[in-house]
């Protein structure tokens, strides 16, 4: 084994005229690792897998691969490929042409081109699909075809940029479970930039959560879940209640005037706290068997469970539930001691987790879309 | 659910169409008829063919330079002189502008918008304008000679050469050549240079690759704008030229004042059949082998 990461990022800043896209990041991705770069738009998360492809040069800070500097060297001299987020295939080229272009630059013999653009083509489904011209293609044919283009160069690392943006939710999820079964195929490092938290969450071995340039938590993806680091991760993974709380002492959680057993130690005796209360991580009791209680004021009935907001002491919950309940309805809630996450207090503390202005449609219509 | 109707071919679009379309049948469509029938009519209207053969085999004596006198077929050397510059002109109008087009698509939106108004300005100007400032500029005791004379290369004759012709030709053609191809580069996706870079190709590469394949539709309305105003251009050549090079428009002008009216619009025919078979040519071609050709 040697003693360096596949790809290390040291204390790496990019700036573009005034603004900063990247401040001060380190990071470092080892091989085989699905690594997944997630956050909202404009987080950074593009420009950091430019660097890494060599379109941008970092504005401080050194990129290294396999142990050896790469921040100045040009794209075409790198051993990584990009599957981009429309697919930039070649227009004027057919499917064969495209998946040959980067073998022809490496003026590989047309019989090998032949017999590797073939074995791509099975790999992705498309067999038979050499002479089609990639206008007849749909959005998910280009997508396989646009990953058969990269990895047929035997990239070290693939670098993916939210390449199932612009497909359908049921292709999306297909391609999900694809994309993986790929990456464990191939024995490739798959970088991956995607805005939506269910995707990174299903496919990553690691996820990297950003937010205004700077990473926010690097984890595995349950870890990421249940143990986040602070109101922004919380928020942007899942759905939570993020509620101000006091740490009494260890074990000891006080928040909306009730005291809480918890698993959470090391805080400060009476240290200002924010807990994280997953949804679906809420008993729906009696209201005298409750450690809290409040009315209903929403029913949604999402299929799986219905979403809830109960209005405790005018902080607003979201619950989902498979109990039937009302609106108006006053219920009591329980939370065991594994359902409450300690964090200290964080700049995005009282940002986030409050459900009083929730709406689902709302929600929908400040979904980050795709990043330019 | 209903479906909703399309729009009707001879409501609304018919009805917008309906100035061109006269303006078209009366000042394109009708006299181009008239040029037909008066080809293929002598001076009573009666049909003969005779104007088309004279264009083939009229002749007339030419005196060489060592004072040899041969016989040529008049009006297909005057022919071949014009294709030939107007050949020369079209391709020195791609090489300086297919590089200056690519530059212009890659320029900040400002430096774009600049870089368009000043070639374009040009245009602006009425064309005798044009053609009467490069015969000042070209003249033996004009300012391009001057320049040449102070820096110890001239004084060089250039007026009345076929080069002060081409001269006349590029300046005057070459926005028809810049901006398809400028037009055609700007549209192009940035992403696409990016994927060229990523699977390998250096600068040059990304250009032989990715820039001129997809820039050909381009680079061939282009080269159509350019090629056929100037096979049939009359003024640059008698001005810059000093009436030495008689080129087929020359022709055409010179059979018209003449009151040879008939013989005018065989030429005119003959030319017009011509480049039309050539246009459908590029365009077979285009749609053949060019991406976005059709």
């Amino acid at each position: 084994m040697h003693n360096y990461h596949l790809i290390e990022f040291k204390n790496v800043s990019k700036t573009f005229d005034t603004t900063e896209a990247l401040s001060n990041i380190n990071l470092y991705v080892d091989e085989n690792e699905f690594l997944t770069l997630l956050g909202p738009s404009g987080c950074g998360k593009s420009t950091l897998l430019r660097i890494i492809a060599g379109f941008e040069l970092p504005t401080e800070g050194q990129l290294l691969f396999e142990g050896q500097d790469l921040t100045v060297i040009p794209p075409y001299k790198r051993k990584v490929n990009t599957v981009f987020q429309k697919y930039a295939l070649f227009p004027h080229l057919n499917v064969y042409d495209n998946i040959a272009f980067g073998m022809r630059i490496q003026k590989k013999t047309e019989k090998e081109i032949e017999y590797e653009v073939g074995r791509v083509l099975e790999l992705v489904n498309l067999k038979g699909f050499d002479k089609r011209s990639v206008d007849s293609l749909s959005g998910g044919q280009q997508q396989r075809i646009a990953i058969a283009r990269a990895i047929v160069n035997k990239p070290h690392v693939l670098l993916l940029d939210e390449p199932l943006a612009a497909l359908d939710l049921k292709l999306r999820k297909d391609m999900q479970i694809e994309l993986k079964n790929m990456q464990r195929e191939l024995g490739v490092t798959f970088i991956y930039v995607t805005h939506d938290q269910e995707e990174a969450l299903s496919m990553s071995d690691t996820i990297v959560v950003m937010n205004e340039g700077k990473i926010q938590q690097i984890g595995a993806p349950c870890d990421i879940y249940n143990e986040p680091k602070n109101a922004f991760v919380a928020d942007f993974i899942g759905e939570s209640n993020i509620i101000d709380g006091v740490m009494l002492e260890n074990y000891k959680a006080r928040f909306s005037g009730h005291t809480f057993q918890c698993l959470d130690k090391g805080f400060a005796e009476g240290e200002p706290v924010d807990v994280v209360v997953r949804p679906e991580d809420v008993d729906i009791v009696p209201v005298n068997n409750g450690m809290l209680s409040g009315n209903v004021t929403q029913v949604t009935f999402m299929g799986v469970h219905n979403e809830i907001i109960v209005d405790i002491g005018g902080f607003k919950w979201m619950i989902q539930t498979t109990d039937s309940v009302n609106v108006g309805e006053r219920i009591g809630i329980s939370l065991d001691p594994d359902a409450i996450h300690i964090m200290k207090k964080s700049e995005y503390s009282g940002m986030f987790g409050d459900y009083s202005s929730y709406s689902n449609e709302l929600d929908e219509l400040s979904d980050p879309g795709r990043e330019e | 659910m209903k479906k909703t109707e399309p729009i009707s071919r001879k409501g609304g679009f018919g009805i917008s169409l309906m100035p061109y379309s006269a303006w078209s049948l009366l000042f394109v469509i009708v006299p181009l008829i008239f040029v037909a029938y008066y080809a293929f009519t002598d001076d009573n209207f009666r049909f003969t063919t005779e104007n088309i053969t004279r264009f083939f085999t009229a002749t007339s004596a030419v005196e060489g330079d060592n004072g040899t006198v041969s016989e040529v077929k008049t009006y297909v050397v005057i022919f071949m002189r014009s294709l030939k510059l107007a050949a020369i002109s079209t391709v020195i109008c791609l090489v300086m502008g297919y590089p200056l087009a690519y530059i212009m698509s890659r320029a900040k939106p400002r430096a774009q918008k600049m870089l368009v108004t000043l070639i374009m300005i040009p245009m602006w100007m009425n064309f005798l304008i044009r053609t009467y400032a490069w015969m000042t500029i070209l003249q033996d005791t004009g300012i391009f000679n001057s320049i040449l004379s102070c820096v110890g290369l001239g004084p060089a004759r250039i007026i009345g050469t076929e080069t002060a012709v081409v001269i006349g030709m590029v300046y005057d053609y070459f926005p028809y050549m810049v901006l398809p191809i400028y037009s055609i580069m700007t549209k192009m996706d940035v992403k696409l240079f990016e994927a060229a870079r990523d699977l390998g190709c250096n600068s040059f590469g990304v250009l032989k690759r990715v820039i001129f394949p997809l820039s050909l539709p381009g680079v061939l309305s282009g080269i159509n704008m350019v090629l056929i105003p100037s096979v049939s251009t009359f003024y640059i050549s008698q001005k810059l030229g000093n009436g030495k090079f008689f080129l087929i428009g020359d022709a055409i002008e010179g059979q018209y004042i003449a009151n040879n009216l008939h013989f005018a619009a065989a030429i005119a025919f003959i030319l017009m059949v011509i480049l039309l078979v050539f246009m459908g040519l590029i365009k077979y071609f285009a749609a053949k082998f060019v991406y976005g050709g059709e």
